[in-house]
């Protein structure tokens, strides 16, 4: 098990309960009724800790090394996955996968961000940094779904697009731009969650649909914490300050209304009971697509393209600005 | 001793007072350090009279450089507003009274509705005088009423990027506006009424990663940096030198992401012509094939061959 540092408190009392286990299994005293005391006493104060989470303890929370990826969630949610690779004219990308799956008999086209479980995977992931490719192979299955009128599901979890030389000869600007375009018009119900980090250009990527839903413990920004701190403040030290200014928190994006909802993690985590999470993000998305599903596609894009219309907040000038500008003299 | 005493000590000019180049008289390039008055500079489309350097110019130069004559702004009364109530070093609110100061513009893009050679066209040119032309709330909406106006008047539009991408103080909703600009382009391209994208330097991250790369036609200014990331975030995530030329207008082109690099005297020449090349009369000519305006002349032209 791995914990965080405001996990510490737990992992005093995970080491007792080990220690406990040991000298009950002599056999000699009874500890059955301590050990119970103190599995109580640990679920009491996983919930106190989980229920006073700051932005910055979410963002580490999204960002666990034990905490499930796409592929988890897909084998969990899914029956006959079969993934698809390549953008039919790079690479294929590893950072971001997809396939076509079945979801209680609905077959859906399943899109996500990877990242590796071991530092060798982490690498071949790419730590879950796209290149252009890869937007563009999401972008290829889509438009294959649309054509046979499958919904599109993505799990989004980045720290960001790639910030490469190779991405950038490549478009990664545009390999961006042109997904948003597209996902915008859609003709296929998109449903997106983060499930992790999502930063910036990297997670709206694919990130665009009718129905978008963050994760109780995750983060979803223009910025990450620390590039943000290391631009506004100049050092790296005012992570946690930038996490509280960017208000990046489920409960924060959702009071904004710049996402759809939140899906509750059981208390301790994603990472900690990763098959329960399978459980209730599969009934999230099953039940947003029942929703979606059989809205008349035209309407679902003007929908769609409306929700993103209202995402703003700005003033009206009080007095009259001047309406007609003169050419100034040469 | 000097030839020349100072009757008062330092410098008595105080900032506010400060004229921003090219305001004043003289102008001294940002490149190749020579020095013109900026008369020359004005007359020379804004660029370096001796090295061709396109000057990072605002808004409203780009309008004189561009329409017949007199224009109108549009969305003016749109203003950012301090949403997250966001503090740095400096709170968000005094970051946009600084840039009110100025008095140049009155966010990071402004819209303006005019003629180009007789023919309408909407004009939203971004300004990295304001926040380092951040797009905020006010920015994507501005450029979504910009669209919807074009679709509802039939008029094409131009956006001109000069952008140093999202504006940070805004956070999330700095990055809603990237989906947000993007659905509206949609419903223009389904319209069939022409966007164009003018990109200058800098044009980066979350502009470039919308709009700016979507134009029907992806114009660019000479040398601009144009990017995804900015060259130092690669530097330091590669770890080696960035290539000569990387992420600059010229660069784009060969790698097949601009259409043409257009320099700034040409501009309004280059729009004139895309104008008139899109104007819907004549696509409709083509729509009607063989008795389209267009083919008729060329058969008076050799009037003679079938008798001969």
């Amino acid at each position: 098990m791995v914990f965080l540092e405001f996990e510490k408190p737990l992992e005093v009392l995970y080491e007792q309960l080990e220690k406990l286990k040991e000298i009950g299994g002599d056999g000699e005293i009874d500890v059955t009724e301590t050990i119970r005391n103190l599995e109580n006493k640990i679920k009491n104060k996983r919930k106190e800790i989980y229920s006073n989470l700051t932005g910055w303890q979410k963002v580490q929370l999204s960002r666990h090394p034990e905490r499930p990826y796409t592929l988890f969630y897909i084998s969990q949610m899914c029956k006959k996955f079969i993934e698809l690779h390549g953008d039919r004219c790079v690479r294929d990308d590893k950072a971001i996968v997809g396939g076509l799956a079945s979801l209680d008999g609905q077959t859906v086209m399943i899109i996500g961000h990877q990242k590796g479980i071991n530092t060798k995977m982490r690498q071949y992931r790419n730590f879950g940094m796209a290149n252009p490719e890869g937007y563009r192979k999401a972008l290829r299955l889509m438009k294959m779904a649309e054509r046979f009128g499958i919904p599109v599901i993505t799990l989004i979890d980045t720290p960001g697009a790639y910030p490469g030389l190779e991405a950038e000869e490549r478009g990664q600007a545009e390999a961006i731009a042109r997904n948003l375009f597209e996902m915008a018009q859609l003709r296929v119900p998109i449903i997106c969650v983060i499930v992790g980090e999502g930063a910036s250009g990297g997670a709206i990527g694919i990130g665009l649909g009718d129905r978008v839903y963050m994760l109780e413990n995750t983060w979803y920004s223009v910025i990450s914490p620390e590039s943000c701190s290391s631009i506004l403040w100049r050092s790296w030290d005012y992570k946690e300050q930038a996490a509280e200014a960017l208000q990046l928190t489920a409960d924060q994006m959702l009071g904004h209304g710049l996402i759809d909802g939140i899906i509750k993690e059981p208390v301790g985590g994603a990472h900690s009971y990763p098959e329960e999470m399978a459980k209730i993000l599969k009934r999230h998305i099953k039940k947003a697509l029942s929703e979606i599903m059989d809205m008349d596609p035209d309407v679902r894009i003007d929908v769609r393209i409306e929700k993103y219309a209202q995402m703003g907040a700005y003033n009206l000038a009080k007095e009259e600005p001047v309406k007609e500008k003169k050419k100034t003299e040469k | 001793m000097g030839w020349v005493k100072r009757l008062k000590d330092g410098i008595q000019t105080a900032t506010r007072n400060k004229k921003e180049a090219p305001e004043g008289i003289w102008y001294k390039c940002e490149r190749c350090r020579e020095t013109s008055t900026t008369k020359e500079l004005r007359e020379n489309f804004y660029k370096c009279p001796k090295c061709n350097y396109h000057v990072r110019i605002g808004s409203h130069e780009y309008f004189d450089l561009l329409f017949d004559g007199n224009y109108d702004l549009l969305f003016e009364e749109l203003r950012s507003t301090d949403v997250l109530q966001f503090t740095d070093l400096k709170p968000y609110p005094d970051r946009l009274k600084e840039a009110y100061k100025k008095n140049i513009v009155t966010d990071a893009i402004t819209v303006a509705k005019g003629k180009v050679n007789r023919r309408s066209l909407l004009v939203a040119a971004m300004d990295f005088r304001f926040i380092g032309g951040s797009m905020g709330s006010v920015v994507g909406e501005r450029i979504a009423r910009a669209i919807e106006y074009g679709i509802a008047n039939r008029i094409p539009l131009l956006i001109i990027s000069r952008s140093g991408g999202a504006r940070m103080m805004e956070a999330a909703y700095s990055l809603m506006q990237l989906p947000k600009t993007c659905g509206r382009l949609t419903q223009m391209a389904r319209a069939k009424v022409p966007f164009f994208s003018l990109m200058t330097d800098p044009t980066t991250g979350g502009v470039t990663a919308s709009f700016a790369m979507l134009g029907d036609i992806n114009m660019a200014e000479p040398e601009a940096l144009i990017g995804f990331a900015g060259p130092r975030v690669i530097k330091e995530t590669i770890k080696r030198d960035l290539p000569e030329g990387f992420q600059t207008s010229e660069f784009l082109l060969e790698h097949g992401f601009v259409d043409t690099i257009v320099d700034r005297k040409d501009l309004r020449e280059t729009l004139s012509d895309l104008l008139f090349l899109f104007e819907e009369s004549k696509l409709a000519a083509i729509g009607k094939g063989e008795g389209s305006a267009e083919m008729e002349p060329a058969e008076e032209e050799f009037p003679g061959e079938e008798e001969g």
